[in-house]
């Protein structure tokens, strides 16, 4: 047992911001137990991001393959798995993302090692593994503790750790491409891009943002008349696109846009971590929300607990009451 | 094409207010409406969808208390053809990689040509258990299912990245497929079709039906142990507007306008 792997996420030749946060935490809990950092790198002509990673762990495995250009869960797996049963690292790490939760649990089950996902924090105390994770849409933090074992695994939250650059000089270690056979369960074939929008709203200074409290697209005219009022533009969470209310360029999230208005208000939106990411740093962030302990207060500047549909028509004519003009 | 979806009964959370119960690792679930999973919602239409276009089967399964019968009852109504729960005291505190488990020993004597599951659970969010039953079923996977085109002995899936990307995977069947929400619309269900799904059988399962011991499920054959939960601290404290409707409305538009956005 030795050592803390943090597996690099890469897409189109580059690697992703949550390699370099899970790099951060890997090092610190390196640093508390006194152990050694690897930075894990699978692809094809990746030297370049090999350098990159160089910069962040003492170590770099670099596994080059043609089979590993775009991101194959089938054999990524087969890789880390021969590297993880070779070097036997006590942790390995990863991002809680569409490459993390494609992989993670699949690995975990096939090499018996615990997994915990999601973390926005982890330690280990005394030998054990604990976590710390969010339940309930972010409602409600839990610590966990993973049950021992040789080995363990955990995917990590997006955001969660903030980047740390440190002075590392590592040594890039070429290993061999396990995959002498064809890879048959699983096939790359390409990345779409989701089709233009009509609407940018990064480019909005005020967005009105909402959420699932909305409750009926009958209701959605009101939010729509709000935001005219505010010479704004209408975004929402992601329940609002997968009920076809909004087209998904109004979407404020991870799977979303990532937005920074000078003013955003939140109405009906809970704020699960997946939005939250995507405005926490908007100049202003004014929240309605009958939940008084709804996550989105939490991140906010200013918050209404009340029924938004109080409040909707009535901050509408308080708008237009101020810029001198009837509603 | 025989489909089996996994289901998960939890309580609905997002507009509801939660507390911490009294042990401290839970929250109180007295007040709480319990439904269908909001992910495998979304599976079960796909699933139902399918089975229309291509005829076949839908069974649905779940592991939990009779108080899920609730849900494998939506699934009936909604189009599922069978419906199985596994349930027993032991299965008390089951992460989802016992879940994983229970369900694979459940899954591994049924024909299926295609498994669907929700992405993850409302509740514990784990994201877990379509991946680790594929692997303990030695078939394909995909998980962020966005869209699903089913050819000869593959299906194309589209997947769901960050930031509005996808991509497009092929997976050879069987395969077990994780949906995001999104993936369709669930339809509703008529008064008449969940009359008729009361009358029909569910079939149940405890751990003497399934090929598992008392070790590897419950908190025994689970990797997480939940010691604490707490109210997630705050970043940024809201400052809370207070006063009649009206007058917290002016105050909203006082601060905008103080921004110079009015």
């Amino acid at each position: 047992m030795n050592g803390i792997f943090v597996l690099a996420e890469h897409r189109q030749g580059k690697i992703r911001d949550i390699t370099f946060e899970t790099l951060t935490k890997g090092r610190k809990i390196a640093e508390e137990i006194s152990s050694g950092l690897t930075a894990v790198l699978l692809g094809k002509g990746v030297k370049e991001q090999a350098k990159t990673l160089s910069e962040y762990a003492e170590k770099v495995l670099l596994v080059e393959d043609a089979k590993l250009e775009n991101f194959n869960s089938e054999a990524y797996q087969k890789v880390l798995s021969s590297l993880i049963n070779k070097h036997k690292p006590l942790l390995t790490m990863m991002g809680h993302t569409s490459f993390g939760v494609d992989l993670a649990p699949r690995l975990a089950t096939a090499l018996k090692l615990p997994l915990a996902t999601d973390c926005i924090d982890l330690e280990f105390e005394e030998k054990t593994l604990l976590i710390t994770r969010q339940m309930y849409g972010g409602k409600v933090n839990v610590k966990a503790t993973v049950s021992k074992a040789e080995g363990y695994i955990v995917t990590v939250r997006q955001a969660a750790f903030e980047v740390q650059k440190p002075a590392a000089n590592g040594e890039v270690i070429e290993e061999p491409s396990p995959l002498t056979e064809e890879i048959t369960k699983k096939r790359f074939i390409e990345y779409v891009l989701p089709p233009p929008g009509g609407i940018d709203i990064t480019a909005a200074d005020v967005l009105v943002g909402v959420g699932r409290g909305i409750k009926d697209e009958s209701n959605m005219p009101m939010v729509e008349e709000l935001a005219k009022s505010l010479g704004g533009v209408l975004a929402c969470s992601r329940p609002i696109v997968d009920k076809g209310w909004l087209s998904n360029d109004r979407q404020v999230g991870s799977s979303g846009k990532t937005v920074k208005p000078k003013a955003y208000i939140a109405l009906g939106i809970s704020g699960a971590f997946q939005h939250v990411l995507g405005m926490k740093n908007s100049d202003l962030i004014i929240a309605v929300n009958k939940d008084a302990n709804a996550p989105i207060f939490s991140f906010s500047d200013y918050g209404v607990v009340e029924d938004l549909f109080k409040i909707l028509p009535l901050l509408k004519s308080k708008i237009y009451e101020l810029k001198g003009r009837k509603a | 094409m025989d489909i089996i979806v996994c289901v998960k009964h939890v309580p609905e959370t997002a507009e509801a207010e939660i507390k911490i119960d009294s042990s401290g690792k839970a929250i109180e679930k007295a007040g709480l409406v319990f439904d269908i999973n909001e992910w495998d919602d979304y599976a079960l239409e796909e699933a139902v969808r399918i089975k229309e276009k291509l005829g076949g089967t839908v069974t649905a399964i779940t592991v939990g208390l009779e108080d899920a019968d609730g849900t494998l009852r939506k699934c009936l109504a909604r189009g599922a053809d069978k419906a199985i729960r596994a349930t027993d005291a032991n299965f008390e505190g089951s992460d989802s990689y016992a879940i994983a488990k229970i369900l694979h020993s459940v899954i591994k004597s049924l024909p299926f040509d295609l498994i669907l599951t929700g992405a993850l659970a409302g509740d514990d969010g784990y994201t877990m258990v379509g991946p680790a039953l594929a692997e303990m079923l030695g078939v394909s996977h995909a998980t962020m299912v966005k869209k699903i085109e089913l050819g000869d002995g593959v299906a194309k899936v589209n997947r769901e990245l960050e930031g509005g990307l996808e991509e497009i995977v092929e997976v050879r069947l069987p395969s077990v497929l994780s949906v995001q929400t999104g993936i369709n619309e669930p339809r509703y269900v008529s008064i008449l079709g969940i009359r008729k799904a009361m009358k029909e059988e569910i079939k149940t399962l405890s751990l003497a039906d399934i090929d598992l011991s008392e070790n590897d499920v419950g908190e025994a054959g689970s990797w997480m142990k939940i010691e604490k939960m707490f109210v997630p601290p705050v970043e940024k404290q809201a400052e809370f507007l207070k006063g009649t409707p009206e007058e917290i409305a002016a105050k909203i538009a006082g601060i905008i306008k103080s921004r110079g956005l009015i």
